[in-house]
């Protein structure tokens, strides 16, 4: 029997660290890149290195429970005849049926429609389960238009041209064979059983003059009746934001680093983009600029979480965030109920990340219909709806504690920092003193 | 910056079955595409459709887009941006040169262009039929998923990019990286080609397929009787690349 090893003494290396030497070694042997599911994993500047100042002397709070704090935004009245009135500052994002389930896709319009908010479809195109159970549908108008069709296009309540993501701002995607079952290859015209790309780039236009023209023709096409958002990654918000205006878009939606994906490559995930926290103030400073704050609505997304990350993104400008990853965990993504299934794949309740591959144990990133079986969608619908209250309550309590009748209320002035970064990012004062790096 | 456009005036519109005409150098383009949205779900037979004359379009954007109807659009002269976009069921025949993106993602009839188009023509169409009787420029039939698409002239690089189905015939010449990652889309080439992109390649040409060349050029009215079809080519996918392989990393 060999010695113990007394680990006291071993040094281990920053640079490489033991996951760095695991990786090399992943790679060595598979020759190809990680590409996997989820959202940025690593620590970056967030919502949580901002506080709120509650109301004391100088400032009256309003009574929890009691007094009038409206959560209600409308979205995209700049040009179109409906725009979307959502009873809550928060919405669900953009996600594909083929990289989840039917009943995952019908769970989050249950889930959202039961609170007054929309959902989104994703690549692919608009399942009929997906319109029956939004009332509130945003359909989005993809680079590879799989699925795309006028008529879905006109059954929507708002289009989002979606120019990039936060997972990936510059990249496309790619939906595995293993997940493209019949009914998601004929949505696609493709083969069955084959790996579909998903463009980076629209095929017929490039560059905000074409997007101006590309929204009219949106427009010319629905009647002037929806409201149009384009939705970006956020790599240079301050300019992408005022390009989309200037196109034309009713709504902006910026999507930080820490959005979610069903497939990309760990690298990109990693390290590409911006945090949604410089992302936020970068986007509202371009509203700002263009002077359209508040007249074109801001979306920001990737990473919220929380009443507290909701009510700190609508004091930074937003006029309401989106959620998905957070949505999806709410329906049962990463329950500890499928811990048994989720070691058998290698993982664990809670680290679980592989939506790539199409096995999912919890039944919402996967084609496969014994799994997706597993998801009861008036259930998971249910769950989503609880958590979407949730957030709304968080965020009332926080802004009726710094004295505001409507979230929107909320402004700059009532954060502080807790890092030099996170201070310099959002432009807030750190906490106990009057210094905002970069400005003063 | 987009305005918001104004209400129509209603102008020359009488019975559907009479010739409508719009002169784009007064009328707004919102007016002729509400006008043609009005008519959808009015479908008649083809000898009763509605006949749709535009004069004066002066290059201008989204002409005719979203048209759900059996109609003839005529449009004489050249227009800008995505005309005939999303087309379903009308037959629409531009007098002139057509801008980018003409009848994308058209779902079905037929779009009939006099001159040349620009780039990304019949980009993502599902259905339907666009006949170029001149030249299409880059990228024409990009993602293309069903349509069919005729060029009397030549076609410019990239086309046929990510191509998934449908048939596109090219009685000219083909530019650089023909039908680049093609999916399950034709290809027929009379002239040369410049480069085949990534997994495309040339596949015999049999019975079948000289039978819908055929069809597909008497369709588009290029006189199949001019045309020797010994002279073309057929190009598709070599399904190399239906599975992302480490191994395929270098064809990218």
């Amino acid at each position: 029997m060999s010695k113990p090893i007394d680990h006291t003494w071993l040094t281990e290396s920053h640079t490489f660290s033991r996951p760095v030497i695991r990786e090399i070694q992943r790679a060595a042997r598979e020759g190809i890149y990680d590409i996997r599911g989820f959202g940025a994993k690593r620590k970056l500047p967030t919502f949580d290195d901002l506080l709120l100042l509650g109301a004391s002397m100088s400032r009256y709070p309003l009574e929890g429970y009691r007094e009038k704090c409206d959560t209600a935004v409308t979205l995209g009245d700049r040009y179109a005849e409906n725009p979307l009135t959502i009873d809550i500052p928060i919405t669900i994002a953009g996600m594909s049926f083929g990289s989840l389930s039917a009943s995952a896709k019908e769970a989050l319009g249950r889930g959202a429609s039961a609170v007054g908010t929309s959902t989104t479809t994703g690549d692919g195109g608009m399942t009929p389960e997906e319109r029956r159970h939004s009332n509130l549908l945003v359909y989005q108008y993809l680079p590879s238009r799989y699925g795309m069709n006028p008529h879905d296009l006109r059954a929507a309540d708002a289009i989002e041209i979606v120019v990039g993501q936060g997972a990936k701002p510059g990249g496309g995607g790619m939906l595995f064979g293993q997940k493209i079952s019949q009914r998601v290859a004929k949505m696609r015209n493709l083969p069955p059983g084959i790996d579909q790309r998903s463009a980076c780039r629209h095929p017929d236009w490039t560059g905000p003059d074409d997007l101006a023209i590309k929204i009219q023709e949106l427009r010319e096409i629905t009647d002037w009746k929806v409201p149009i958002y384009a939705k970006v990654g956020a790599s240079r918000p301050f300019y992408d934001v005022q390009l989309a205006v200037k196109a034309g878009a009713d709504v902006v939606v910026v999507d930080g680093m820490q959005g979610g994906t069903a497939a990309t490559q760990e690298v990109f995930i990693e390290h590409v983009g911006i945090p949604t926290l410089p992302a936020t103030r970068l986007a509202v400073e371009a509203l700002q600029a263009a002077g359209v704050h508040r007249k074109v609505q801001l979306i920001v997304s990737g990473g919220i979480r929380s009443g507290a990350d909701v009510a700190k993104a609508l004091a930074l400008g937003a006029d309401a965030v989106s959620i998905g990853t957070a949505a999806l965990i709410a329906m049962g993504d990463n329950s500890p109920e499928f811990e048994r299934q989720y070691n058998a794949l290698g993982s664990s309740a809670g680290y679980y990340d592989d939506y790539q591959a199409g096995n999912d144990p919890a039944g919402i990133s996967t084609q496969n219909a014994k799994l997706s079986k597993r998801l009861d969608a008036e259930v998971a619908g249910r769950r989503l709806a609880n958590y979407l209250r949730c957030l709304t309550l968080e965020t009332q309590t926080m802004a009726r504690a710094a004295g505001k009748s409507d979230v929107r209320n909320l402004e700059p002035e009532d954060l502080v920092a807790l890092t030099v970064e996170a201070a310099a990012m959002a432009k807030v004062p750190l906490a106990g003193t009057e210094w905002v790096p970069g400005v003063k | 910056m987009t305005s918001r456009p104004q209400q129509p005036k209603q102008t020359k519109q009488t019975k559907q079955t009479a010739p409508t005409e719009f002169d784009l150098r007064d009328a707004p383009v919102r007016e002729l595409n509400r006008a043609l949205h009005a008519l959808t779900g009015s479908r008649l037979s083809h000898s009763a459709c509605a006949t749709v004359r535009v004069v004066n379009p002066g290059g201008k954007h989204n002409i005719a887009v979203g048209a759900d109807v059996d109609a003839d659009i005529a449009i004489d002269g050249h227009v800008g941006y995505y005309c005939a976009a999303m087309n379903q069921h009308a037959n629409i025949v531009v007098r002139g040169n057509a801008g980018p993106g003409l009848a994308e993602n058209m779902m079905s009839g037929k779009v009939m262009v006099q001159g040349d188009a620009s780039q990304y023509c019949g980009a993502t169409a599902h259905g339907g039929l666009l006949v170029i009787h001149g030249n299409a420029a880059a990228r024409c039939g990009i993602s293309m998923k069903g349509v069919d698409i005729v060029v009397g002239g030549d076609i410019g690089h990239m086309s046929a990019f990510m191509a998934q189905s449908g048939r596109l015939v090219v009685c000219g010449d083909a530019g650089d990286a023909l039908g680049d990652s093609i999916y399950e889309a034709r290809i027929y080439v009379r002239g040369k080609v410049r480069s085949h992109g990534a997994d495309c390649v040339e596949k015999p040409m049999q019975a079948e397929h000289r039978q819908e060349l055929t069809q597909l050029l008497q369709q588009a009215e290029l006189g199949v009787g001019e045309l020797n079809l010994d002279d073309f080519r057929r190009y598709g996918s070599a399904r190399e690349l239906y599975h992302f392989k480490t191994d395929n990393a270098g064809s990218y």
